[in-house]
């Protein structure tokens, strides 16, 4: 925290949950509290309504299980019920009346996570009535929040359930402007609103972008940023407005007179600074990656991630030390100026730097094979001589992911009292041949490869050609 | 992978001319559709297939190459790409692939845009991708694409196997926007260039294509004067099932089309009639999402449910990282591979999802004969693999083309191995090469 952002008033703001889901009421007890930015309004005025479906107490045995975390059991066992992880270990009780399941043959993985998606703000079928993802009218939308353009009817959310054993993902917007706006975590369940799949208490992102996205946006339109280092001014600027914002309303609160009028822009920057948003910052070059980490420094916020990060493989170290994870493809390669050296081992590289790597897909496509894109690019380690193993490499698609979305206490992992987010696989995931089996959401099972029942077919495809085809 | 190197180093350094090469004790496919023949053997001779197989003589003096525990593959065909004519995709002095502002269409000729030193020409080699059907693309204003051309990826500058191999046409929605907005525009604009093309061979001389009521020029009537007369494909992208079944049933009016449709997202669902009118396809692997209204019942089943009623298929990409990612398609057949075992989905065998992107590419292309197999005769393409070529997990250790041992150096392996170990060094990494 830097100077510019009075210290009472980020007492104030970090007992203050800027995270879906909970009461929805930010009524705070005393009024001074009730006169800073953030707290004065409700943090959380479309709160999640998601409910945890029911599910039935569930032991699969005799499987081959990776944690998430790095951990290996073979033969192993796992117990969920009541939604969440009740056991995990080479052998444990199985408790009377509970369903159980020979896991011979078959690997048991927690639930993958993909940090950054776009299904929803930009769905199927990609028509221009559904491009929702970029407010491209300025480069700092900070004030949009992009779960008010997820359309749940996305077609896309039952194939990365299916074909992907994705149980939770982070939407985010577009890389257009600088500050794109809040992202969402969603449980990948089907639902009527937005609403029913936000995963609860799950903190706010903010999206960010350095580099070709914005200064190409706005350089057509002989606006600013027209440049890289037009990039960093427009952001900078905006950081200082904001704490000035937030002084206003620190001096509302110490003083009382007229109170400043709202702006959604600087409450989202202000919820970044005093940590409660978390930053995913598109950015491709090792250089402008370190741009970044030097003006989060200058704010005194941070990032939590840098997503696509294709020249990480350049810069572990500087990522490690300031604990940044990069979210990454596999091997997209060449398709702008900015992701003409990406290399095919960038993410076991990041990985063997000591830094935090995860798989991301930024795609409808490759949301359906995370676990394939990880296998991609642990072959590729292995043939540079970095040898990571297979449970290792997990923690691409699961812890690491699920902390750099703040949601590491609930879900990432298969451990005791954990959200039973978890797939069965019919073989080895990291092999072209598996495919989920079973997926269960909060102990919940909502994909069953040998039930057609258990296949959501989505409002937008019900009626039409193809219709329950076996995707 | 060193070790195997300089093994063929020997084999393979020079030119493989009269040399005799025998690649034993590998599990070897021949990329017609049967399945991998373990310990099997391939002799290789003047660039060419001497055989391959189970009992494959070894002649004596024959050049040992010995793959034990590894697999040897023809190489993989790209069936619908445009590799070589994109270095950066978003940096338009770079990309090749649409004729923009031309004023010629169907006339442009893919052939000189084809940079045999593109990165993406070596990066996918080095994913065991050995030959390529590059096609243009089309730009505003019409639905044709221009002339492609069939490519290998030898490190070398005759990149150019077959030029003018075929001619590529847009129907379906992005057919329509090129032509003015409907399909029905797209088809006028289809059947008229081809009824001027007819005109224009029966009378070259006397052919106009100045007046606006020709709307079609000399170079453009030209080029489709061969696909009116069936010497070379027509290959025509269309996803949904009716484009599908108005594209066929142009052949009424010009009979000797040889069509092959593209994409055919929705091509299962009336599989029997593809079948039935006997047009290959080149499509799609994994497809499953209603990307566009036009591929509504796009599935992963759809090539397995096609083969099942009688399709020739063979796996293309598509707008699907077409100019830089053909390296994608042993992953894409290996998924076909997964679809078996999941209920009520259709998958292919694994010989067949190896052939789609072997031999059914080059068999749809006429060329069958050349590429895409380990059958006798054919040209010298062989890739050898530490694994199964369709898992995730196996890399490849060799290509050759034409017989001719290929360098598996690209940008990105200079640039990891720049960085692999970074550590505090005398000089900075720009002076590590």
């Amino acid at each position: 925290m830097r100077i510019g952002i009075v210290v009472a008033a980020f007492a104030a703001l970090a007992a203050c949950a800027t995270t879906g889901g909970g009461s929805g009421s930010a009524s705070s007890s005393s009024a001074s509290e009730e006169r800073t930015s953030e707290s004065a309004f409700d943090p959380d005025p479309y709160p999640s309504t998601y409910r945890v479906y029911p599910g039935r107490p569930t032991v699969i045995r005799n499987a081959t299980i990776y944690d998430g975390e790095g951990g290996r059991i073979d033969n192993g066992m796992v117990y969920f019920a009541e939604g969440r992880v009740q056991a995990i270990g080479a052998s444990i009780d199985i408790p009377e009346g509970v369903d159980v399941i020979d896991g011979a043959g078959l690997w048991v993985t927690p639930g993958v996570i993909d940090i950054h998606s776009h299904l929803g703000n930009y769905p199927t079928p990609s028509v221009e009535a559904h491009s929702d993802g970029n407010e491209a009218t300025d480069p700092n939308t900070a004030n949009v929040w992009t779960e008010h353009s997820v359309w749940p009817q996305d077609p896309g959310f039952s194939r990365a359930l299916a074909n992907g054993g994705v149980t939770t993902l982070n939407i985010l917007p577009g890389s257009a402007n600088l500050f794109g706006g809040r992202s969402v975590t969603l449980r990948n369940v089907p639902a009527r609103t937005m609403q029913g799949m936000k995963f609860p208490n799950a903190p706010y992102g903010l999206k960010m972008a350095c580099g070709e996205n914005p200064k190409r946006v706005y350089g057509a339109r002989n606006r600013s940023p027209a440049s890289r280092m037009a990039n960093i001014a427009v952001a900078r600027q905006a950081w200082i407005d904001a704490q000035r914002y937030e002084d206003q309303w620190e001096n509302y609160r110490d003083n009382g007179g007229t109170r400043p009028a709202r702006n959604l822009q600087h409450e989202t920057l202000v919820g970044v600074m005093n940590g409660d948003i978390l930053v995913h910052n598109h950015c491709y070059r090792a250089d402008e990656m370190a741009n970044m980490i030097d003006m989060a420094e200058e704010f005194g916020y941070s990032i939590s991630s840098f997503q696509h990060a294709v020249e990480a493989y350049k810069i572990p170290d500087l990522l490690r030390e300031h604990g940044i994870c990069s979210a990454m493809w596999a091997d997209w390669w060449g398709f702008k100026m900015e992701s003409y050296d990406a290399v095919f081992e960038n993410i076991p590289m990041v990985h063997a730097g000591g830094a935090c790597a995860i798989v991301h897909s930024d795609d409808e496509n490759g949301i359906q094979r995370l676990n394939q894109e990880a296998a991609k690019a642990l072959a590729d380690g292995r043939r540079a001589g970095i040898q990571i193993s297979d449970e290792e490499a997990w923690q691409w698609l699961a812890i690491n992911p699920a902390r750099a979305l703040g949601i590491d206490e609930e879900t990432g992992s298969l451990v005791t009292g954990k959200r039973a987010d978890v797939v069965l696989w019919n073989g080895d995931p990291f092999s072209v041949y598996s495919r989920p089996q079973m997926v269960w959401i909060d102990g919940a099972l909502m994909y069953d490869m040998n039930d057609p029942t258990r296949r959501p077919i989505s409002d937008f495809e019900l009626g039409q050609p193809g219709e329950g085809s076996v995707r | 992978m060193k070790k195997l190197l300089a093994l063929l180093a020997l084999a393979c350094a020079a030119p493989v001319t009269a040399q005799t090469v025998a690649i034993t004790g590998g599990t070897v496919v021949i990329g017609d559709g049967s399945d991998p023949i373990p310990g099997g053997a391939v002799v290789l001779r003047n660039g060419r297939v001497v055989s391959a197989g189970a009992g494959t003589a070894v002649p004596s003096g024959a050049q040992i190459v010995d793959a034990t525990g590894r697999w040897v593959t023809p190489g993989i065909v790209g069936g619908f790409t445009r590799l070589g004519l994109v270095e950066v995709g978003a940096v338009d002095s770079t990309n090749d692939m649409a004729g923009g502002d031309s004023p010629f269409s169907a006339g442009l000729d893919i052939s000189p845009a084809v940079n045999p030193r593109s990165a993406t020409i070596t990066t996918n080699r080095t994913g065991g991708v050995t030959r390529a059907v590059v096609s243009p693309a089309t730009s505003e204003g019409s639905i044709f694409g221009g002339q492609g051309a069939i490519i290998d990826l030898g490190s070398d500058m005759d990149a150019v196997m077959r030029p003018r191999a075929f001619q590529f046409v847009e129907l379906g929605e992005r057919g329509a926007a090129r032509a003015g907005g409907s399909r029905a525009a797209s088809h006028a604009m289809l059947r008229n260039a081809l009824q001027q093309a007819q005109i224009y061979a029966r009378s070259p001389g006397a052919y106009g294509g100045r007046s606006s009521d020709d709307l079609l020029n000399r170079l453009d009537a030209q080029a489709l004067v061969q696909v009116v007369t069936g010497r070379v494909p027509l290959l025509v992208h269309v996803e949904q099932a009716r484009d599908i079944l108005e594209a066929i049933r142009l052949r009424e009016d010009f009979p000797r089309l040889r069509l092959v449709l593209v994409g055919v997202s929705e091509g299962w669902t009336i599989a029997d009639q593809i079948a039935a009118s006997g047009v290959p396809v080149i499509a799609s692997a994994l497809n499953d999402l209603p990307a566009q209204f036009e591929s509504v019942a796009a599935t992963q089943s759809n090539i397995g449910r096609m083969r099942a009623a009688g399709v020739t298929v063979a796996i293309g990409m598509i707008d699907d990282w077409d100019s830089h990612s053909i390296r994608y398609s042993t992953q894409y057949a290996g998924n076909l591979v997964a679809l078996n075992r999941i209920p009520g989905a259709t998958g292919v065998s694994w010989g067949e999802a190896f052939a789609l992107i072997s031999s059914r590419p080059a068999e749809i292309m006429g060329l069958g004969n050349e590429i895409g197999s380990l059958r006798s005769g054919r040209r010298a393409d062989v890739v050898i693999w530490d694994g199964d070529p369709l898992e995730l997990s196996s890399n490849v250790e060799m290509v050759m083309i034409d017989g001719v041992e290929q360098p598996l150096t690209t940008r990105q392996t200079r640039l990891r191995d720049r960085y692999l170990q970074i550590t505090e060094n005398p000089l900075p990494e720009a002076y590590d090469w």
